[in-house]
C-alpha cells in the first residue's frame, strides 16, 4: 500500500465520555480513565483528548499531496479509508475508539457482523432500517451489491484493493460497465435489507472486506464511473458541498443521515473544508498557529518543524507519537548469487545496524521502533521475534556475520547493489547505512536510485529487472490494509502475488510452504488460531532471511489549538477524522 | 509592419508546434528510449493492484500500443477538433481545444488550466508591476546618485534579492508577516478579484512581494546599469545643453533609451510566469498553474503536463511578440524590417 497508505481502516465512533459529555446513546462508552484534559505529549495516544459533544464550526483539513480519490470504489489510502467514513458508511467498520479497542470490527451499514455458512464461502449481512442517501431515497441491499460490483471494474476504477476480485465468485463476471446488462453471480439481494455474499474459496476474514469502503452503497444511476468522484453520494453524516479536483472540497450535514441509524459516528462539526495540495511546511505552521486543525496526510510534521515541535514544551504537550501500521524494511533479493545461499543472506541480517536504519528514518520518536520481523506490535497475533539477533545494542553482530559469510563460502564478503527512490532522501539514508554498516564484514553496496512512481511498476518490482541488474537489496516499505495478519502480511509475503510484468511490493518473499501456511491461515474460522498462524508466517519468513525488518514507523503529529474529542484510531495510525469536534 | 506581425505570428506558430513536439517527446519518447514499454507506461496509471491483462487494457485504452507519430497527432487533432473519452459507464465529448484528459482524475486538461489560470494571473499582473515599478525607481536613482550610500546600499540589498530563494522568502515571510504578527493572510489565501478585490489583494500581498523582491532586485541592477550608459549620450548632454530641465532629460530621454533591455526582459519574465510560477505557487499553496503542473509531473499525468508547457509557451511566444511591437514604441531607433 501506498505511502500515505497506512492502509487500514477504522472506524468511527465515539467514545468519550468523561464527566459531562456523554450524550446518551450516541458514541460509544468510556469512563474517565479512557479520556483525558490534560494537555501533554500523547494524551491523545491511547485515550480521548479534550472529550466533547458540543456541535457546531467548520473543521478546516490540509494535506500536501492529493491521494487517489475520494470514490469509495477506487481508494487505497489510509488517510482516504479513515475520511472516507464521514460522508460514506460501508458494511462494517472499527470500532471508533481509542487503543486496542479499534481492532474490533462492528455493523455499520450492517445491523452487525456477517453470518458465515459454507465453510466460510459464504457471508450474510442484514442491513439497517431507515437509512437514506443525501437526497432522502433510501438505501437497499442492491446499492451495495452495485458499490461493490463497480469496485471490480478496474479498468475505470484503477486504485482500490481487489479482494473482491479475488475472493468473489464471479463466474467471469467483470462488472456492471464490462458486463452490460449482466446481474453478479457472486452477490445476491433477496430482499433490501439482506445482502449475501458467495465467494470462491472459504474466507474467514470476510468481516474485513466488508470493512472496505467498496462496500459503501452507491445508486446506479448516479454512478459516472471514473468521474464519480466529482460527486460521491453521500450515505454519511455529510455529503459534498464542493469538489475541486486537486484543490480541495467542502463538506457539509446531510439532512438525510439520521444518526438513530448510526451508533458509530457523532458528527460535531457542521462543515469541513479540506484543502488539498498546501505546502507541507505551511501547514505545520498553521496548526502550530491554529489556522488548521489537522494534516490529513497523518505522516507527521515535516523536519523543519520536528525540532521546534520537540523542542518547545508548550508544543511538544500538543504532539502525539503514534505507530503506525507500517514496516520500512529491506528486501533481500534470493534469486542472485551470492545471496541464493542462506547465509549469505544471514551475514546482512547479523550485519546490519538497526540503530543507524532508525535515524535514516528520523529517529525513534519520528522515525520508528526498531523492527526483528514484518508484523508490527499493535496487529492481533504479534509476537517480539528475535530470529537474528543484532546484538545487545542493535548495532549488529559483526562477529556472527562474518561466521555467516565463512558459511557461506564468501568469507571475505561479495560484493551487490541496493535500490532506494531516489525522491526519498530517507531510502537514500537508509541505504548509504547499510553500505556503512555491511561495509564492516566486507559486503560491499553500491547504491542505485530509482525513480519513485517506477520502483515497483519497471525497476525493483519487475523480477527480470531487478535480477538482470543484480539488485540485491531493495529499499521497501509497507503499511497494512488493516489490521489483522492478512491485511498486513499478506501482499508482501505471499509469492503468489509477484507478478513478472512488476508492480507487487513483494520484492523478495517466495516460499512454497509460506504459501500453504496462508492458504491455511485464511480459512482459519478462530480467530485466535487465526492471529497465531499469521505470526507464525511472520517467524517463517524471517527464518529464510530474504527481508531485513527496520523499524515499524512512527510519526509526530500535531493536535489543532481548538479540536475536541481527539484520539489516534490504531485501526488508522492516525487521528481518527471523524470524531473531533471543535470547541 | 503587417507582414512583420504575419512573419512574427507564422514563426509564433511554429514555435509551438517545436514545443509541443518536445514536451511529447519527453513525456513519451524518453521512457521508450530509456527501456520502458507500452505496459510499463502504462502501469503508472493501473493501481497497484493490477494483473497483467488490466495493464494490457489500460495500454490499449490510453494508446500507448500506437506509433508515436499516430499518439501525436491524436493529440493535436483533440486541440482543433475535440476528442472522447470513455470513463466507464458512458462516453465524454471534449470539445476544442482540448488539451487531453488527465489519466489520474480524469477530467479534461483545458478547463482545469482556465480554472487555475486567474490565480496565476493574479500573481503575476500584481508582482509585475511592484517589481516594475520598484526595480525601476530604484535603478534610476542609484544610477543618478552613483557611488552613494543609497546606491550601494540598494545595490547590496538587490544582491541578496536575487540570491535569496523564494521558497525561503516565502517561508519566512509567512512565519513573519503571517503567523507571527497577523498582518497578512496565511498560505493557501486565495480569493477571487471579482468575488471581493479589497480580499483578493489581501490574500496576495504577501505573495506579490516575494515574487517581486526576487525579480526587483535583477531590475533595478538592469536599470542602473542602463542609465549609467545612457545618460553619458551624446544626445542627453545635448538635451542639457538646449535647456532642459533635469527631469525630463531623466524620464524623456535617458530613460526611455534605458528601457528597451528593461521591456524586452520584462516581457519574458511574464510570459514565463503566466505558465505558472512553479516556487511561488508551492511555497503559498496556491492552485495556479505552476502548481497544477508540479502536481502532473509527480503523478505521471502527461496530459496536464503537456496542458500546462503549451499555454506556457503561449504565453512566452505572445509575449514576445507584443515586446518586440512594442519596441518600435518606445525606440524610435528600431525599425521593423
Amino acid at each position: 500500500m501506498k505511502l500515505k497508505s497506512v492502509g487500514v481502516i477504522a472506524v468511527s465512533v465515539a467514545l468519550v465520555a468523561g464527566a459531562a459529555s456523554c450524550s446518551g446513546n450516541n458514541g460509544g462508552g468510556g469512563d474517565s480513565s479512557s479520556s483525558t484534559t490534560k494537555n501533554e505529549f500523547n494524551a491523545a495516544l491511547t485515550k480521548v483528548f479534550n472529550p466533547s459533544d458540543k456541535k457546531g464550526g467548520d473543521m478546516k483539513f490540509a494535506i500536501s499531496s492529493d491521494w487517489d480519490s475520494v470514490d469509495p470504489g477506487d481508494t487505497y489510502y489510509g488517510l482516504s479509508w479513515n475520511l472516507a467514513r464521514l460522508y460514506t458508511r460501508a458494511l462494517t467498520m472499527f470500532k471508533v475508539a481509542p487503543g486496542d479497542e479499534s481492532s474490533q470490527l462492528v455493523g455499520d451499514l450492517a445491523q452487525g457482523l456477517g453470518q458465515s455458512s459454507d465453510g466460510g464461502k459464504t457471508w450474510t449481512y442484514k442491513l439497517r432500517a431507515g437509512l437514506k442517501y443525501e437526497d432522502g431515497s433510501p438505501i437497499t441491499s442492491k446499492d451495495v451489491a452495485y458499490g461493490v460490483s463497480r469496485s471490480l471494474e478496474k479498468g475505470v476504477l484503477v486504485n482500490g484493493p481487489t479482494y473482491f476480485n479475488d475472493f468473489l465468485d464471479l463466474k467471469g463476471y467483470k462488472g456492471p460497465y464490462t458486463s452490460k446488462g449482466k446481474t453478479n453471480p457472486a452477490i445476491e439481494t433477496p430482499d433490501d435489507t439482506t445482502i449475501i455474499f458467495h465467494l470462491n474459496k472459504p474466507f474467514a476474514g470476510f468481516d474485513y472486506f466488508a470493512m472496505l469502503p467498496a462496500t459503501a452503497p452507491v445508486p446506479q444511476a448516479k454512478d459516472t464511473g471514473a468521474k464519480y468522484k466529482q460527486h460521491v453520494v453521500s450515505s454519511g453524516p455529510y455529503m459534498f458541498k464542493t469538489y475541486a479536483a486537486g484543490k480541495g472540497f467542502t463538506l457539509v450535514r446531510n439532512p438525510n443521515w439520521d444518526p438513530a441509524t448510526d451508533p458509530n459516528r457523532k458528527a460535531l462539526p457542521d462543515s469541513y473544508s479540506v484543502e488539498i495540495g498546501a505546502n507541507a511546511d505551511d501547514i505545520d505552521q498553521r496548526i502550530i498557529s491554529g489556522g488548521l486543525d489537522a494534516d490529513i496526510a497523518g505522516t507527521g510534521v515535516q523536519p523543519a518543524a520536528l525540532s521546534q515541535v520537540l523542542g518547545q514544551p508548550a508544543l511538544k504537550a500538543r504532539a502525539d507519537n503514534p505507530l503506525a501500521a507500517r514496516i520500512n524494511y529491506t528486501s533481500i533479493n534470493p534469486q542472485i548469487a551470492p545471496l541464493t545461499k542462506k547465509d549469505c543472506r544471514a551475514a546482512i541480517e547479523y550485519a546490519a545496524d538497526k540503530t543507524a536504519y532508525q535515524q535514516a528514518y528520523g529517529g525513534p520518536l519520528a522515525g520508528g521502533k526498531i523492527a526483528t520481523g514484518l508484523m508490527p506490535p499493535q496487529i492481533p497475533g504479534y509476537q517480539q521475534l528475535n530470529v537474528w539477533p543484532d546484538g545487545t545494542d542493535n548495532k549488529g553482530d559483526v562477529t556472527k556475520a562474518k561466521e555467516a559469510l565463512a558459511a557461506c563460502g564468501q568469507p571475505n564478503g561479495f560484493a551487490t547493489n541496493i535500490a532506494y527512490r531516489a525522491e526519498r532522501p530517507k531510502e537514500k539514508a537508509v541505504a548509504e547505512a547499510l553500505q556503512q554498516s555491511l561495509g564492516r564484514v566486507g559486503i560491499k553496496l553500491t547504491l542505485k536510485p530509482f525513480p519513485v512512481g517506477d520502483y515497483f511498476a519497471l525497476y525493483a518490482g519487475k523480477p527480470s529487472y531487478r535480477n538482470g541488474n543484480n539488485l540485491g537489496l531493495m529499499v521497501n516499505s509497507w503499511g497494512a490494509d488493516w489490521n489483522d495478519g492478512f491485511g498486513f502480511l499478506s501482499q508482501i509475503v505471499d509469492g503468489r502475488v509477484i507478478r513478472d510484468t512488476g508492480g507487487s511490493s513483494n520484492l523478495s518473499v517466495n516460499i512454497p510452504e509460506v504459501n500453504n501456511m496462508i492458504d491455511q491461515a485464511i480459512v482459519e474460522q478462530d480467530v485466535n488460531k487465526r492471529n497465531a498462524d499469521w505470526a507464525a508466517i511472520d517467524k517463517r519468513v524471517m527464518e529464510e532471511a530474504v527481508v531485513l525488518p527496520g523499524v515499524w514507523a512512527s510519526q509526530v503529529t500535531l493536535r489543532g489549538t481548538r479540536t475536541t474529542n481527539v484520539f489516534v484510531n490504531q485501526a488508522f495510525g492516525m487521528y481518527d477524522w471523524t470524531t473531533m469536534g471543535i470547541q | 509592419m503587417f507582414s512583420y506581425v504575419i512573419r512574427r505570428f507564422l514563426g509564433a506558430v511554429v514555435m509551438l508546434f517545436v514545443v509541443s513536439v518536445f514536451t511529447f517527446g519527453i513525456a513519451f519518447i524518453v521512457p521508450r528510449i530509456a527501456g520502458g514499454s507500452a505496459e510499463s507506461l502504462a502501469s503508472r496509471y493501473v493501481g497497484r493492484t493490477a494483473n497483467q491483462q488490466q495493464v494490457a487494457e489500460a495500454a490499449e485504452r490510453l494508446g500507448f500500443n500506437d506509433a508515436l507519430v499516430v499518439q501525436y497527432g491524436r493529440w493535436a487533432k483533440a486541440i482543433f477538433v475535440g476528442a472522447d473519452y470513455n470513463y466507464g459507464p458512458g462516453v465524454e465529448h471534449c470539445p476544442a481545444p482540448c488539451l487531453g484528459y488527465s489519466f489520474i482524475t480524469h477530467q479534461p486538461v483545458f478547463p482545469e488550466l482556465m480554472d487555475r489560470l486567474p490565480v496565476t494571473l493574479s500573481l503575476t499582473v500584481g508582482a509585475a508591476i511592484l517589481w516594475l515599478v520598484s526595480g525601476v525607481t530604484i535603478g534610476v536613482i542609484s544610477a543618478l546618485r552613483r557611488g552613494s550610500v543609497f546606491d550601494r546600499g540598494a545595490m547590496a540589498g538587490a544582491l541578496a534579492g536575487v540570491s535569496l530563494p523564494i521558497f525561503f522568502t516565502g517561508i519566512m515571510s509567512l512565519a513573519i508577516f503571517s503567523y507571527k504578527l497577523g498582518w497578512t493572510a496565511e498560505g493557501g489565501s486565495y480569493t477571487p478579484f471579482l468575488q471581493n478585490p479589497g480580499a483578493w489583494a489581501y490574500d496576495m500581498i504577501l505573495p506579490w512581494i516575494t515574487l517581486a523582491l526576487l525579480f526587483s532586485a535583477t531590475y533595478a541592477r538592469l536599470t542602473r546599469a542602463g542609465m549609467l550608459e545612457t545618460m553619458g549620450e551624446d544626445y542627453i548632454r545635448t538635451a542639457r545643453a538646449k535647456g532642459l530641465n533635469e527631469g525630463k532629460v531623466v524620464t524623456r530621454h535617458g530613460l526611455r533609451g534605458a528601457l528597451t533591455p528593461i521591456i524586452t526582459i520584462f516581457g519574458l519574465d511574464v510570459g514565463l510566469l503566466l505558465g505558472g510560477a512553479v516556487l511561488t505557487e508551492s511555497t503559498f499553496s496556491l492552485n495556479g498553474l505552476g502548481k497544477y503542473a508540479i502536481d502532473g509531473i509527480i503523478n505521471n499525468d502527461m496530459p496536464k503536463v503537456m496542458g500546462v508547457t503549451l499555454v506556457a509557451a503561449v504565453f512566452v511566444v505572445t509575449a514576445n511578440l507584443a515586446v518586440d511591437l512594442f519596441y518600435a514604441v518606445a525606440d524610435p531607433r528600431v525599425r521593423l524590417g
